[in-house]
């Protein structure tokens, strides 16, 4: 599972290297970039269009107006956030297309009782994965986590997935610190509900 | 220290961003409370579980078909 290099506050991104070759004509340094992060941007847009039509073509734009666009990136935000920045929103207009009168916006506050107060107390812990084959837990996962509103479910695949920080999935987002701690809470909290479910009916009625 | 009050402070607990005093008052809750132990623990392996099981592959040649389609635009200068 990919995970985000973390690097200090001083040191240069590898990024930055890669950009500037990019804007000076080397598609191949592009190439690069497309390698290094399109299996993430096909995740992220996965989650939020939940359409695999629509992801492939969300990676495929992303990538281009970024290319496009790539004078205009400034240095002070990573390349990285500023790719997933233009990919939400690619993949948010997709999602409003499919759902023509639904509104759909990552900024949308729901407001649920669900997972507030976690009512199924089984634990289920330690490897409830152990009953499932994978393709059957994959299958689990992806069903739970449909359940939940389009800017919870990518702020959980930013911050909890991908292990980005709060700050840079707010930056990736559009929305304050506060308002992604918020959501992440209640999205780890829904998941866990939703998950209780399936794992502790296993549980109780094993096979 | 309440159940909801725990609550409100799961995520900094298991992201480890809580302050050493706090720390102490909500594993002391812990220790008396069934219900926000099992909370605790499940909500970990929720996000273990996502973590460790990809669940949106991109398939090589699909990835290989993107990367032509990106590739070729971007050399006619998009
Ligand atoms: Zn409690």
């Amino acid at each position: 599972m990919s995970t985000i290099q973390v690097t200090g506050e001083n040191e240069q991104h590898p990024d930055v290297a890669l950009v500037a070759s990019a804007v000076a004509g080397d598609v191949q340094a592009f190439e690069k970039l497309i390698r290094k992060y399109d299996r993430q941007i096909f995740r992220i847009a996965q989650h939020i269009t939940q359409n695999r039509e629509d992801a492939e073509d969300v990676v495929q734009d992303a990538f281009l107006k970024a290319y496009e666009k790539l004078d205009q990136f400034q240095g002070n935000s990573k390349f990285y956030t500023w790719l997933v920045r233009i990919a939400v929103n690619e993949s948010l207009m997709r999602l409003r297309k499919r759902r023509t009168g639904k509104m759909v916006s990552i900024d949308e506050d729901i407001e649920t009782d669900e997972g507030s107060v976690p009512r199924d107390l089984a634990d289920w812990s330690p490897n409830p994965e152990q009953n499932y084959s994978q393709t059957e837990l994959a299958k689990i996962l992806r069903k739970t986590i449909q359940g939940l509103p389009p800017g919870f479910r990518v702020v959980f695949v930013l911050r909890d997935v991908d292990g980005l920080s709060t700050e840079e999935t707010a930056e990736m987002l559009g929305l304050s610190v506060p308002a992604v701690k918020s959501r992440l809470l209640r999205a780890r909290l829904q998941l866990r509900e939703r998950l209780s479910r399936y794992f502790r009916s296993k549980k109780a009625g094993e096979k | 220290m309440t159940c909801t009050e725990f609550l409100a402070l799961l995520d900094e607990l298991m992201d480890g961003t809580v302050a050493a005093e706090t720390r102490a008052q909500l594993e002391e809750h812990l220790g008396g409370c069934a219900h926000c132990t099992v909370t605790l623990n499940t909500t970990r392996k929720t996000i273990e579980v996502y973590r460790s099981n990809e669940l949106y592959e991109l398939p090589k040649s699909v990835r290989e078909r993107l990367h032509q389609a990106i590739v070729a635009r971007c050399k006619n200068g998009c």
